[in-house]
């Protein structure tokens, strides 16, 4: 372990949320026991204590939220549009007020280090109903001529990575253009979803407009059952996904021939181009954010590193010594930089790349520091000596792992960063601009982020090419997910 | 007295990379006109067809994309221009396969001649429409903008043959994407006297290739191909709709098969920007913009 002279002591988060032991389903307006009769705990990855008891929705439970979102559809779609458009910008304001309890509850439940769900989940979150609320009475100016009209019902299923900020990329542009929502959050993260319900009681929005079904792929599954487009007391008009691209195809092999819409944000396995000429030490920060941000749970991490051969050994020196500052640890502590792997699934699952990127070959630089004895942790990890035909070079890791190769042209380097089946996101560290855009043009992601990395903002549409998915989330591109043009059927 | 001169029938084949091959099948189908008359014999195409076809749209769809946005809005105006100069073929021939009256067949075949001419103009507009510049709340340059999706198959539905093609082919290719269309072979004299007008034209072989086909026998390949990135269509039978979906999933290919659009004839719908939208990729760029 590196011994600096000076330790950090420990800075907890204090405020605590207010929550209720037990969570029932948000359906029609209240919470609700489920018919399913079945819950389960839902507990802190820091620490494997349960923080709370969580109703399990069946298939039946689904149809009855399905029903409400179906009857609150009408009325919520002619709402007067600058109505609708209150209501969402009075709940942006409410989380708003809430915020420092949501980001503690946040990371209470999935692990994420206080300092990112307080400055980057919530922040967005609010954003994102802020800039939606705006869109609900200007949707005729986005698809000028085209007759925009909402969706119907949507079911929208959504992962453990950033829980608070997926539901509001979901709802927050489906209310917008007056469709009714059925949220399933993550298994392992529910709790802010619930809160969130509470935030769209107090606001008062309608009944049935959102409902918020928790549970495990049992309960997601019921979701996608109910697609089609005949209009049904039970049917579901569109399914956005956020996930794993495996799931997703499953979802999309379940939702064809039923007419529902269809939007996925899946996996990705983003590459991280620096080239010799790029500000080293500003690249260095660029890649510890791009892999190490919420533990490496980013479906856009820049997980594929690839470095420029001449500087190949003195970056993964900066990188390495960069990577052994990482504060890895307690959660709501204001300085973690790195907190829980957030299940134990997840964790072995990490393990296997782990110990297959060593099998293959690959050499594993970690870092050096005592872990906590209890919840579920990973130490930030470099391999070096990767090959792209390696696992871990080729398969979506979703931890904090990231493998390094190299490039000597910047054909090379785009043909290797595109030689995947994934296209969600790049990065690209140099200080030639034409460089910088002619890469921008050349790799096949939805976002590029030249000079910079995982950035995120409500304007600005997010989302994948090939198999990471298709359709958009974020600015007027985004809310296209969400409507029917033209005046046909 | 001489006797009545013998007509010079045309042998209907393939258009695939720019060339006209037949079917490596050997297959040909007999197409007969409204009034059950030997029109010609029509190509059937095959899984290799379709294989050689994607062979070709691939490589030829990076440079299509490469080409200026200008440069494709003037190929795709000459097309006009070819499809303009065939235009009393085009009109007979519908109204010869379909049996419509030639007032009718006019109407269909103009419409389909001015289509062509707007989407010439929606090649460097696309991106001002579709993309732009995100006001995020942070100190960075973000823009948005389309990109072609790569290799698109396009499923043309049997009734209004010329209208339909034009209407689902052309807001695939105007944005760079290259396509295969795949055309019943009840209408097959009529999509190649469309190849034709393509092959004429400066459109670059690969871009579009035509196969004249039955759709619910490609439908399964097209849908599992790995190299086909996106499916667009319209007006197909449930079956086929749904085996397109669901082999589609197999590569997460786009599939747009215009559920919910209006007629062919509604020019507000399919000359609009929404139409060519399901076929592009949006790619947001970030740079800061502050030291």
């Amino acid at each position: 372990m590196t011994q600096t002279p000076f330790a950090y002591a420990p800075a907890p988060e204090s405020v605590r949320p207010a929550l209720k032991p037990s969570y029932g389903l948000f359906i029609d307006g209240r919470f609700v026991a489920p018919k399913s009769g079945r819950s389960f705990r839902t507990i802190n990855p820091a620490t494997e204590e349960p923080i709370a008891e969580v109703a399990d929705a069946g298939a039946e439970d689904v149809a009855r939220a399905v029903a409400a979102a179906r009857k609150a559809f009408p009325k919520w779609s002619r709402t007067k549009p600058a109505e609708r458009a209150k209501l969402l910008f009075r709940i942006a304001r409410r989380i708003q007020e809430r915020s420092r309890e949501l980001a503690v509850l946040e990371s209470m439940n999935g692990g994420k280090p206080i300092k990112e769900s307080r400055d980057d989940d919530l922040p967005l979150v609010v954003q994102h109903f802020f800039h939606h609320a705006g869109w609900c009475d200007k949707l005729a100016y986005a698809f000028a001529g085209a007759q925009p009209r909402p969706l119907g019902v949507c079911g929208q299923i959504i992962p453990w990575n950033f829980p608070l900020m997926m539901a509001a990329w979901k709802l927050a542009p489906a209310l917008a253009c007056g469709n009714t929502c059925v949220l399933k959050p993550a298994e392992t993260t529910p709790l802010t979803a619930l809160v969130l319900g509470e935030i769209l009681q107090e606001c008062g929005l309608p009944e049935g407009v959102v409902n918020i079904v928790t549970g495990g792929p049992d309960a997601g599954r019921a979701i996608t059952a109910l697609a089609g487009r005949n209009g049904g007391r039970n049917a579901v008009d569109k399914i956005a996904f956020t996930g794993s691209t495996e799931v997703g195809k499953a979802i999309a092999r379940s939702v064809a021939g039923t007419g529902a819409k269809l939007t996925l944000e899946l996996g990705g396995k983003s590459p991280n181009i620096v080239f010799a000429d790029a500000a080293l030490d500003q690249a260095v920060e660029g890649v510890v954010g791009g892999i190490w941000f919420n533990q490496g749970h980013v479906c856009c991490a820049g997980s594929r590193l690839f470095v420029e051969e001449s500087i190949h050994d003195d970056f993964v020196a900066r990188l390495e010594r960069r990577m052994q500052q990482l504060r890895v640890g307690d959660p709501l502590d204001k300085n973690t930089d790195v907190g829980a792997i957030n299940s134990k699934a997840q964790l072995e699952t990490i393990n296997r790349y782990l110990k297959a990127g060593g099998d293959e070959g690959a050499v594993r630089h970690e870092v050096s520091c005592t872990l906590p004895k209890k919840g579920f942790w990973c130490r930030p990890t470099i391999f070096t000596g990767v090959q792209p035909s390696h696992t871990i070079a080729r398969e979506e890791i979703f931890g904090p792992v990231v493998s390094v190769m190299t490039f000597r042209t910047p054909d090379e380097a785009v043909q290797r960063a595109n030689n995947t089946t994934y296209g969600l996101s790049a990065g690209v560290w140099t200080e030639k601009a034409a460089r910088a855009l002619e890469m921008s043009n050349r790799l096949h992601a939805g976002v590029v982020w030249l000079n910079t990395f995982n950035r995120f903002d409500a304007s600005a549409p997010f989302g994948g090419y090939k198999e990471s998915g298709f359709g958009r989330e974020g600015g007027r591109q985004g809310l296209s997910a969400y409507i029917r043009l033209g005046g046909g059927r | 007295m001489s006797a009545a001169r013998v007509e010079v029938a045309k042998t209907l084949k393939l258009y695939v990379n720019g060339a006209f091959p037949r079917s490596e099948s050997g297959r040909t189908v007999p197409v007969l006109d409204a009034r059950k008359r030997l029109v010609a014999h029509a190509s059937h195409a095959s899984r290799k067809d379709l294989r050689d076809a994607v062979e070709s749209s691939n490589a030829a769809q990076p440079k299509w994309a490469a080409a200026t946005a200008y440069n494709r809005g003037q190929v795709i105006y000459r097309l006009a221009e070819m499809l303009e100069a065939r235009r009393a073929e085009f009109i007979s021939l519908i109204s010869a396969l379909e049996g419509r009256s030639k007032a009718e067949a006019t109407k269909e075949v103009d419409r389909a001649i001015d289509r062509c001419v707007c989407y010439a103009g929606w090649t460097d507009k696309i991106a001002s429409v579709l993309g732009g510049k995100q006001p995020v709340a942070g100190p960075y340059f973000v823009f948005s903008m389309p990109e072609p999706t790569g290799t698109v198959a396009v499923m043309v539905p049997d009734a209004q043959p010329l209208l339909a093609l034009v209407s689902l082919l052309l807001p695939v290719i105007a944005s760079g994407n290259a396509a295969i269309v795949v055309a019943p072979l009840a209408n097959a004299p009529l999509a190649i006297a469309f190849a034709e007008a393509v092959a004429t034209s400066d459109v670059p072989g690969g871009v579009v290739n035509i196969l004249t086909g039955i759709t619910s026998e490609l439908a399964p390949w097209i849908a599992s191909h790995r190299d086909i990135a996106a499916v667009c269509g319209a007006r197909l039978s449930s079956g086929d709709a749904k085996s397109l979906e669901l082999g589609a999933a197999e590569n997460l290919k786009r599939v747009c098969l215009f559920h919910d659009a209006p007629a062919f004839e509604d020019d507000a719908f399919w000359h609009a920007p929404f139409a060519i939208a399901p076929f592009v990729e949006i790619k947001t760029v970030w740079h800061p913009s502050a030291l």
